[in-house]
Formats: structure tokens, sequence, C-alpha cells
């Protein structure tokens, strides 16, 4: 986290420590409103939203699943009960859609291709009068891929449907305005980018129809009942307010340093996702002939913190659902590597990675009965 | 740091003993898992006249455990007889690196099984497989024991998702608890018939997936 997060949190902690009242309520308890309105304000700006379009939440999870529900809750009786999610979403979105399915919703699981964009024309044709809701992401979580958001609400207005995004790795790196773009739902977290664990942020266009997914008190718009993690809405804030374009150049730079310096100096890798289209913090790629968890635990013994979509690296041992999705074969999950940046990297660290990623895959394959040359 | 695995897996997972391969073998094992796509192969030299293994190498396209478990395993097996390596298991393997996390059972498993694979093809060769047993429901049983199920890391007999097999006139049926379409299907049905095919007197085999 960034320290000048916790920092504006503090007072939240102790002088400001009231819970949020209306304006008619005690002082301290108005203080802490207007810290929290001043907070969903960062959020709101960010998106070119109106005020009351944006709700916090506990995360990304409940962002989703209080879109998912909340929608298809509030209109099956309605419109229908068919929901279309893209094959790839983070687990928050398709396992929210699973759910519906047990509840007698028709789920339709939206193929993409093999860089992980969405089947726009399948995307065209699988709407139905009976859809209520289309869920497809912005940023890819594990491949980074970056879908045309343009393209996906531009149907879904023209055949009125409502659209939701999971933005949880794309939110503030990536341009995103409601103004332009006729999106209705947003999910936004604050731990993806040096804000606190356990806040997220729901866009809810105005006028959309919504259940309320928690039955309590009326906070939040009457949308999220529960008394409000000040605090935490407050460092979302203020994590908002930090990101500049000059970061994300930055973040851009190691990326690309990375997936180059892999490419050229790794023998027998692949890049998982596009080249151009995907996040700026985000290099995933499949060092062939070598084992994910084998890679993340040689990284980590020298410092380095990489992620891999390899069925050993899973609780389940299912490989990566994302890999599998943009038609990987068990081979290109088992030896993939996700290394994604942040503020506190440095081109250097970059470099080091890579070096380290060298030596690391030189000497796993001289291990690996495959690939012998 | 902390890590998921016992000091001793470490050690041989980051300083693996006897990788590697070895030019013409006497005998050659390659086992793989279709739970986690690991992969295993193991390299014997014997004395003809003594049966011992005089030389042992692995190669491994898996992780942690599973290059450690190979490692201890290969260890283990040199300068035994073949019968005495025979008996080495995955429980003594696992015993010997200080223990495994229970899901990743199957990646000794599979170390172990490349072994075996390598004396089998050793004593195949040099015809030390005396006398051809007919194939039974017990000894289709008894194979598909070392085939894994992926959703547990344990075998497809212990986790009852074999829901039946018969054996008649060379064909084998083997029923399977799970959807044709499901992610594993086509993998544990590479796997089931790889660890049938072998038997001499089975012409067929039908791996049929309900559910």
């Amino acid at each position: 986290m960034d320290e000048r997060v916790l920092e504006a949190m503090t007072p939240y902690f102790f002088d400001r420590y009231a819970v949020a009242t209306s304006e008619f309520g005690y002082s301290m308890g108005t203080e802490s409103k207007e810290g929290l309105e001043r907070a969903r304000e960062s959020i709101i700006s960010k998106l070119e939203a109106s005020s009351g379009e944006v709700i916090f939440t506990s995360g990304d999870t409940e962002s989703s699943n209080t879109a998912l529900k909340g929608v298809s809750w509030a209109l099956k009786d309605k419109k229908g009960k068919h929901i279309i999610v893209s094959k790839i979403e983070d687990f928050s979105v398709l396992n929210t859609a699973k759910a519906l399915q047990k509840q007698g919703f028709d789920v339709t699981f939206l193929d993409v291709d093999a860089e992980g964009f969405a089947d726009i024309d399948g995307l065209r044709k699988a709407i139905t009068k009976e859809t209520v809701l289309v869920s497809i992401q912005h940023g890819n979580q594990e491949i980074g891929t970056v879908q045309d958001l343009k393209a996906i609400s531009e149907i879904c207005e023209e055949k009125d449907v409502l659209l939701h995004t999971d933005a949880t790795h794309s939110f503030t790196r990536l341009p995103l305005s409601v103004k332009e773009l006729p999106i209705d739902l947003i999910t936004m977290s604050a731990h993806t980018i040096h804000g606190p664990k356990g806040i997220g942020a729901l866009f809810i266009r105005k006028d959309t129809q919504i259940n309320k997914f928690m039955d309590g008190g009326f906070q939040e718009f009457n949308l999220r009942a529960g008394v409000e993690n000040i605090p935490g809405a407050i460092g979302f804030g203020k994590a908002v307010e930090l990101v500049t374009e000059e970061e994300i150049r930055h973040l851009k730079a190691m990326r690309d340093r990375v997936i180059d310096k892999s490419l050229s100096e790794i023998p027998d890798v692949t890049l998982n996702g596009n080249r151009e289209k995907r996040l700026p913090h985000n290099a995933n790629l499949t060092f062939h002939y070598v084992e994910g968890e084998s890679i993340t635990l040689l990284m980590d013994m020298k410092g380095f913190a990489v992620s891999t979509g390899s069925a050993c690296f899973s609780r389940s041992l299912e490989s990566s659902h994302v890999i599998r999705g943009i038609g990987g074969d068990h081979e290109r999950a088992h030896g993939s590597v996700r290394f994604t940046f942040g503020r506190y990297n440095h081109m250097v660290d970059a470099d080091a990675a890579i070096e380290a990623m060298s030596e690391i895959v030189a000497r796993l394959r001289e291990i690996s009965p495959l690939g012998r040359k | 740091m902390k890590f998921p695995y016992s000091e001793k897996v470490l050690e041989h997972f980051r300083n693996p003993h006897n990788v590697g391969n070895i030019e013409n073998p006497d005998g050659k094992g390659l086992e793989g898992s279709p739970a986690c796509g690991d992969m295993v192969a193991v390299y014997i030299k014997v004395n003809p006249e003594t049966k011992v293994i005089e030389d042992i190498k692995f190669e491994s396209y898996g992780c942690a455990s599973n290059i450690a478990t190979a490692s201890v395993i290969t260890d283990l097996a040199r300068e035994k007889t073949l019968d005495e390596a025979k008996k080495i298991t995955w429980k003594l393997a696992s015993e010997e690196l200080g223990g495994l996390p229970p899901i990743k059972a199957h990646c000794s498993v599979l170390a172990v099984e490349g072994l075996r694979a390598a004396i089998r093809d050793y004593e195949e060769k040099h015809g030390l497989v005396i006398e051809k047993e007919t194939t039974t429901e017990e000894v289709v049983r008894s194979r598909l024991k070392h085939v894994m199920n992926p959703l547990t890391g344990l075998d497809i007999i212990r986790t009852n998702l074999i829901l039946k097999t018969s054996i008649e006139d060379g064909v084998v049926r083997v029923v399977v608890d799970l959807p044709a379409d499901h992610q594993f299907a086509s993998a544990i049905k590479e796997d089931i018939s790889e660890k049938l095919r072998s038997l001499w007197d089975v012409k067929r085999i039908n791996v049929v997936f309900i559910a």
C-alpha cells in the first residue's frame, strides 16, 4: 500500500472514528460522512460519472455479486432469465453466473479468441429478448487482454441490454469514461492500485434496475446495507488520486521490457494475450518445456513474486481457465508465468527478473525430458 | 520466506541428484500425469549378472515435489537389485522427504511409476517377464490405480471415479463418473488406455463417460 494512502486513512481510525451520519446528525458523524463523500467523488470524477452513481463495497467480489445478482433478480420477472458472461472472467463473475444458473437462470459463457478477445459477433447473436445482463471484463486478470468495450457497449445499447464490466485490474490505469461509453455497471477495487484491501466500489448508472444484495440498513443509497468502511473508502479515494500518467507510462515500459526480453533472449517462449491491447502492468508468457510452480518457487527464492496458470500451482489442480479459454492446451498453462508491476518497481527490477528467469528456465530445461534439440 | 515444503524437499528441488539421461539405457520409463500435466522419465543401467541398478538418471517436466521425489527415489534405487528397487513406494519416498502436501501425492506417485516403468521395460526386453497372466477385472482395476483423479490428486479407483469395469473377449469396458465434456475427460481416457494397452490379451478399450 502507498504510505500516503495510510496517512489519509489514519485520522478516520482515531479522531474521526464516528460512523457516517446524515447532515442532521452529530458533527463527528457528519465529518465522517463528508470524508466518505469526498472519496466517492474521486471515483466519480475518474469515471466521469454523476453524483450518486458509485457505491462502496467490500471489494471486487462483492461489487460483481451485487451487479450480477442485483440486476438478474430485479429483471427476471420483467424481462427474462438470461445472462451472458465471457469465459475468461474472474471467479467473482464466473462463479456468480454459475450460482445464478442454479437459481434457474440461463447463462451463456461467451467464447474468446486466441488472444482473449470476446467474440463480438457471438455476443450479438447470443443476446435474446430474455437477456437481462451482459458481463464482460475490461482487462483480464491473468493474460492482461483489454476488451473492446466500445464495440461491446454499443451492441448492448443497441439491443437494450444492461452491460456490466469488471474493471478491477484496469481502473485508473486505462481510460474508462461512462460519459463516453454506455456501460451500466462497473466493478472496481482498491487493492490493485496500492489502496487498502477490503474496499471496492460499484458504478451503477442512474435509473438502473437493481436489487439490494444484502438486507439491512439504508446506507449507500439503499443499495449496500451495513456500516460504511470509512477509512477504507478514504484510502480508495486517495489511491485513485495518486495514479499518474507518468506512472502508467513507467509500468508499460517495464512490462514491455519483460515481454521483449523474454521473447528475444529466452528460446521457446510464447506471449499470452495481445501485445498492444493489454493492461499496462501485466506480462504473461509461457516458457515451454518447464513447469510453472517450479519457476515460481525458484523465483521466490530469488526474491521475485510471480504467478502461474499451472495446475500444480492451484489448490484444485486445475490449470488456468483463462489459458484454457484462449484455446491453450495443458502445456501452455503448465509453463505460463504472470509478471505484474507496481509503483515501487524500477526498470532494474524488470531486468533482474528476466535475468533470473533466464537462468531458472535454462536450469529447469536441463532437467526436462522435453524440447531437447 | 515460508514455503509449503519441508527443508528436504527444497534441498532436493534446488539441487536434484541424478539428473539427466543415459545414452542407450538398459531400461527407460516415461510417465505422465493427466492431473497436472507433469511428466517424468527414468533411465537405468543394469548389471546383467547381478541385476543391480548401476546407474540411474531422471528428467522431469514437473513441479517441485515431482523433481524432489524423482531425486530421492533415484538415490534410493541406485545400487539396489531390480527386485529391491521395485519395492520402493511413494510412501517411502514421501517419508524420506519429510512429507509432502497431500495434494502433491500424485507427483511422488508419478516419479515412482517412472522407476517401475523403467524396470518393467528392462524386464520385458530381457525376457524376464515369464508367465503371461490372463487379464481379469482385478488386473484392470489394479492398473487403473495408477491413473490419477485430477480433482483430488488420488487415483481414480480409490476416489470412486470408476463406476464399473468389465472384460469380455479381450474388450475392456470402463465406465467413468464424469460428463464426456469435462475438462479432464480426454486426459483421463488417454491415461486409462495407456495403462491397459500393454496388457497382452487386451484388444480394445472402451472408456465410457456418464454423469
